[in-house]
């Protein structure tokens, strides 16, 4: 590990992933596939409807299925109460999680259909939209989407001089000492492809590749919960 | 995996919902007026004041209660202030398309406010911190999980549940601030439940408590918001008309389901 520095509060180690972990697949009856991941106090559900039948018809691709997400926050989830509906935050995130599952995705299979991935965060204490993904990836495997591989997320963060693994609530918004907090979410296939990559504060390119290396070893732990949740549900 | 467009209860279904009912049966086994399971889950969302998780069968809703301060309406001064909004999330079923609120979410925001404000459950007189500057405002805001019917009746019972077991977070005058991580009192409430209780009228018959596939079938509504008899908040949905007879049965209906629900939900709230 880097600098010693930052002592965390809720004393994990600075690798060490939020508990409880828990991951659930088949969480709406009505969806085609559903999930469910919680990491520490935040709680995201996902569910999958589709492929079908693209509307309006000029946004049909005859070449491939298109991927369509959504990403929504319950007004409830947060502290301070956000109002009900979609935000400029939540529009870009629903674009990102896109972004990030649609590599693993056959849609070639799916010429002029869509796929729609719903995720509602029910419960948030940072790291939404990494949840939200990891969510979204059991579902579409769940719905029986074919699928090339899996996507797992989870935010790395520098505090101070320090990296971190999984920020919570006060580390992503609250800590402002030294350096402040840089809050890095990440997406990687579990053959260990980038698919998502966002950063919010200032750290050098050093520390940037040695926090790719923090996610990717943080993702393997997430697709091994994510894959035991999924046999689960075969039994 | 399905290639359809938009589900719905298909014809023959819907005949044999129908050819059950003529003989006083329903297509799941359960008498006319039996209400499917009901389980809540409490304290499913820590960041809200009160929140629950209602089931009713595989009926899925959420409802949280989030409270801040700000100004009284004109009209009245001295009081808290009540916000209800219904969402119905594209995640609860395949039938609800992205976009604004449609008129289903807004019709059930809107008559679970009404059963809640005009039975005045909530002593809004007390969440009023200084006349005619500062007020409580009490939002209750209900989302769908999985639609397999009778949504409203879910939403009228989570709003219920949800305002019973709230904590009010601290407000800090000085610094005119709410302090969300300190809660201590519970929301100032009557001891009364105002359920919103629907009953559906398919042929002859009238049901309560309707799967997605009965809702299809059902001819018309009616939603009545009471609490131990007395009668806060209706609405008839749907244009097929009722007769007279019809509603006076309805109600008698209401106020049996009530006495079931009330003592179901005093139960799994202890």
């Amino acid at each position: 590990m880097t600098t010693k520095g930052y002592v965390r509060k809720d004393g994990r180690k600075n690798d060490e992933l939020r508990s409880p972990i828990k991951a659930e697949v088949g969480v709406i009856p009505n969806a085609d596939g559903s999930a469910m991941f919680q990491i520490g106090k935040t709680i995201a559900i996902a569910a999958v409807y589709g492929p079908k039948k693209m509307h309006p018809q000029h946004s049909q691709d005859p070449e491939k299925g298109t991927l369509r997400c959504t990403y929504n926050m319950n007004s409830f989830s947060v502290e301070e109460r956000i109002k009900p509906g979609p935000s400029r935050r939540s529009t870009e995130i629903s674009k990102i999680t896109e972004w990030a599952l649609e590599p693993t995705l056959m849609l070639d299979k799916f010429p002029n259909m869509v796929v729609d991935v719903h995720i509602n965060i029910i419960q948030a204490d940072a790291g939404t939209r990494c949840a939200g993904i990891n969510a979204a990836s059991m579902a579409l495997a769940h719905a029986g989407i074919p699928m090339r591989d899996m996507v797992s997320s989870i935010s790395v963060g520098k505090i101070d001089k320090s990296l971190v693994l999984d920020l919570d609530k006060y580390e992503d918004s609250e800590f402002d000492e030294g350096e402040g907090s840089t809050d890095i979410p990440v997406s990687i296939t579990h053959s260990g492809e980038i698919t998502h990559l966002q950063l919010d504060g200032k750290i050098s390119k050093e520390q940037l590749m040695e926090v790719i290396e923090m996610a990717k070893k943080a993702c393997n732990e997430i697709y091994e919960i994510q894959k035991k949740a999924l046999k689960e549900a075969l039994k | 995996m399905s290639g359809e467009e938009i589900e719905v209860t298909p014809k023959v279904t819907e005949e044999r919902i129908r050819k059950y009912l003529e003989q006083g049966k329903r297509f799941d086994g359960r008498e006319l007026d039996g209400f499917r399971k009901l389980t809540i889950e409490k304290g499913i969302s820590k960041n809200a004041e009160g929140s629950v998780r209602v089931k009713l069968g595989k009926t899925d809703v959420i409802v949280g209660i989030k409270m801040d301060v700000g100004t009284p309406y004109p009209d009245s001064p001295d009081k808290g202030n009540l916000m209800v909004t219904a969402e119905l999330l594209p995640l609860s079923s395949s039938r609800i398309e992205l976009g604004p609120p449609k008129f289903d979410a807004i019709e059930i925001g809107r008559v679970i406010d009404r059963g809640i404000r005009e039975s005045k459950i909530i002593e809004l007189e007390k969440l009023c911190i200084k006349e005619g500057e500062k007020v409580w405002t009490v939002f209750i805001d209900i989302y769908s999980l999985n639609d397999d019917g009778n949504l409203i009746d879910a939403a009228g019972i989570g709003a219920v549940a949800a305002l019973k077991i709230a904590k009010i977070p601290k407000y800090d005058e000085k610094e005119e601030k709410v302090i969300y991580s300190e809660r201590d009192k519970s929301i100032p409430l009557r001891k009364i439940s105002p359920f919103a209780i629907t009953i559906h009228k398919i042929g002859n018959n009238l049901i309560v408590d309707p799967t997605k596939e009965e809702e299809d079938v059902s001819e018309t509504r009616i939603t009545i918001g009471s609490s131990e008899g007395t009668i806060h908040s209706m609405q008839k949905g749907g244009s097929t008309p009722l007769k007279t007879e019809e509603i006076s049965n309805a109600i008698d209906l209401v106020e049996k389901i009530w006495k079931e629900l009330f003592k179901k939900v005093e139960e799994q709230l202890k």
